[in-house]
């Protein structure tokens, strides 16, 4: 009953001050919504993270040679061709967790439509290849097992590639092209992939048939040398599994001796996506420490105007005092004020927060997604800070000596 | 105790000891007074004689130094101050001066307020203060703010909110001090009325004319009681 009745108190006390009460709740209403939606865009970032990850192919593990050492001079990655087309066949003859595994040399050549040119990356690949990377195709389809015996002159194009050598709505499937002044038939594009989680644009690509790549284009150092072999595990729990019976046949494939390095690395998809996952979290606790300061300054904001409040009130107090309002009743009164601004302020923090994640969706185009946990815990955050930062100026109203502030001008 | 039992208010050598700074100074030295239930008291004195003093002490805002004050049998003097707000809730009903209503609050509500901390149901909360009112005379204007009211009207409201809870004891400081004449009859009357209802009523002030409806006449003079003695005979002091 007096609960009820002092929440109806307060009620009528903040309407009173409508400005004043206004601009407290603005604080809060900035904090909630700012939490809300800086959550709401680190979500959507991890999210997009998460998305290009998968945009690897699933369950992927690749192979690179190392780095070369050549009298102490360390090369770049990849330096060492070490690759070669038999260790990616014994792989999947050898290591009982792998589906597949397929490999790529890769070259940037200039690719030639008619009178429009592009210089972009050629992969030459084995048809697992393209399946262990999951790709997908617009249009047309994937070269075949034929095709890299015969060393077809076929050629699947990225978006990018597509846009650059071809007009708007030329049909690209079917056309002529020249890489390398050798002359191609496309046969399929590729659906857009996007940018990798490493920023380079997935969709500038060329693929033709390894055979074709290692004949006519591109060339290799030796026969059969590849540049990367890229493998699929059927389960994710096996990878780690996998991973290491990669390790023993590849190093007994290339004779190193027990204390010998690695002439290899070794990467899975969880390595790969480790590094973007913790930058984006990084980025995710950072708008959210951002955010709750402004909750907390908003918080003070509240405890300012009910400290002003028990000033111009304090008369008022002394009479509820003197007609018999115990301590604990005036401290409720002032706590649930406190309390109000933060529900309401939480209530109204929280639309203004998910209008304010779509509004960016919709205008900068970032990916956010509106966590309901984020939406509750703020929530439950600014009505804590309300009961927080009301506790004081509750408690120094409820001091009051009624004498003093029945006296009190 | 059976003797101290009867009368409502016993007071027993009571010093109030005030500390300003590093010096001590005595609101009240020693004052014994007994109130018996019904009367109608006037405690008078100039300002700084204590008379405010006695009366923040007689309506539990504040506590003796040393010396007894029960009332109504209990020793306020061992209670913590939610033990005291639970008697100024139930058994005082204060007339402040400066009438003291809240600020934009109608009457009704003001009138309800001790009912309110009490924790009645709204509705009976509501009959009880609208009963409050129509005592007092205010009846059509339960609605109505204290701005939009008189001073007299106020101080009616504030004696509408000093009897609601029935009180044993009602407290007026001084309650002609801001109102005309026409006003301060007319809350006079009503104060004399309760008090033949039987309510006992002390009333604060330095005015011989307001004093002079009461039926006994304290005068405090530098913290002591200089003069105790009954003016009027006609009204009885009722049976306890």
């Amino acid at each position: 009953m007096f609960t009820w009745l002092t929440i109806v108190t307060a009620l009528r006390i903040l309407r009173r001050n409508r400005l004043r009460a206004g601009l407290t709740l603005l604080g809060i209403v900035i904090g909630v919504a700012a939490v809300i939606a800086m959550v709401s865009i680190g979500e959507g970032a991890k999210q997009a993270v998460q998305k290009q990850i998968a945009s690897l192919g699933t369950n992927v593990i690749l192979i690179w040679p190392s780095r070369t050492i050549v009298g102490g001079v360390r090369g770049a990655q990849g330096g060492a061709v070490t690759l070669t087309v038999t260790d990616a066949l014994d792989l999947k003859k050898k290591v009982p967790f792998l589906t597949d595994t397929g490999w790529y040399i890769r070259g940037a050549m200039q690719i030639v439509n008619g009178s429009q040119n592009w210089n972009g990356s050629v992969y030459g690949t084995s048809p697992s290849y393209l399946t262990i990377r999951d790709w997908s195709y617009s249009s047309g389809g994937a070269f075949t097992q034929a095709d890299l015996d015969s060393a077809a002159r076929v050629a699947i194009l990225g978006q990018t590639v597509v846009e650059d050598l071809f007009d708007h709505g030329e049909e690209p499937v079917g056309a002529a092209i020249r890489i390398n002044n050798v002359p191609f038939r496309v046969i399929g594009v590729f659906s857009p992939k996007g940018q990798s989680a490493q920023g380079w644009d997935q969709d500038d690509v060329v693929f033709i048939p390894y055979s074709t790549a290692e004949r006519k284009v591109l060339g290799t150092l030796f026969l059969g040398s590849v540049g990367a072999i890229a493998a699929s595990a059927a389960r994710s729990e096996d990878l780690e599994d996998a991973v290491e019976e990669i390790r023993t046949v590849m190093r007994v494939r290339h004779r190193l001796q027990g204390d010998q390095p690695d002439d290899f690395t070794i990467r899975t998809q969880v390595d790969m996506g480790k590094v973007q996952e913790g930058t984006s979290e990084t980025l995710t606790v950072m708008l959210m420490v951002i955010a709750s300061v402004s909750l907390f300054v908003g918080g003070i904001g509240i405890m300012n105007i009910l400290l002003v409040s028990v000033t111009e009130r304090t008369r008022e107090i002394g009479i509820r005092m003197a007609v018999g309002a115990k301590r604990v009743h005036i401290m409720t009164q002032f706590l649930i004020e406190a309390m109000t601004l933060g529900v309401v302020g939480g209530l109204i923090g929280v639309v203004v927060g998910i209008l304010a994640a779509r509004l960016t969706t919709i205008i900068a185009g970032w990916p956010t997604i509106i966590s309901s946990d984020a939406v509750v815990i703020a929530f439950i955050f600014s009505v804590a800070v309300g009961l927080f930062f009301g506790l004081y100026p509750a408690n120094k109203a409820a001091r009051l000596n009624p004498i003093e502030a029945l006296r009190y001008e | 105790m059976a003797a101290i039992l009867n009368p409502l208010i016993v007071c027993q050598d009571i010093w109030k000891v005030y500390r300003i700074g590093d010096v001590d100074v005595q609101a009240l030295r020693g004052v014994s007074l007994t109130i018996e239930r019904g009367e109608f008291v006037a405690i008078m004195g100039a300002s700084g004689s204590g008379k405010s003093t006695l009366m923040n002490i007689l309506g539990c805002l504040d506590q003796p130094s040393r010396g007894h004050y029960w009332l109504n049998g209990a020793d306020t003097g061992s209670l913590r101050s939610d033990q005291l707000a639970e008697i100024r809730n139930q058994q005082i009903g204060f007339v402040f001066q400066s009438f003291n209503l809240i600020p934009r609050t109608s009457a009704l509500e003001n009138a309800q307020l001790p009912l309110f901390y009490r924790g009645l149901p709204i509705r009976q909360q509501r009959a009880l203060a609208a009963a409050a009112l129509e005592r007092v005379g205010l009846r059509g204007r339960e609605e109505h703010s204290p701005t939009q009211l008189s001073g007299g009207q106020q101080q009616r409201v504030a004696i509408a909110r000093a009897l609601v809870a029935s009180p044993s004891l009602l407290l007026a400081d001084e309650p002609t001090g801001n109102l005309d004449t026409q006003s301060s009859r007319e809350i006079m009357e009503i104060l004399s009325e309760l008090n033949k209802d039987g309510m006992t009523v002390i009333l604060v002030t330095h005015e011989h004319d307001v004093a002079a409806c009461a039926a006994r006449e304290v005068v405090i003079k530098d913290g002591q009681i200089q003069s105790d003695c009954v003016t009027k005979t006609t009204i009885q002091v009722a049976e306890g």
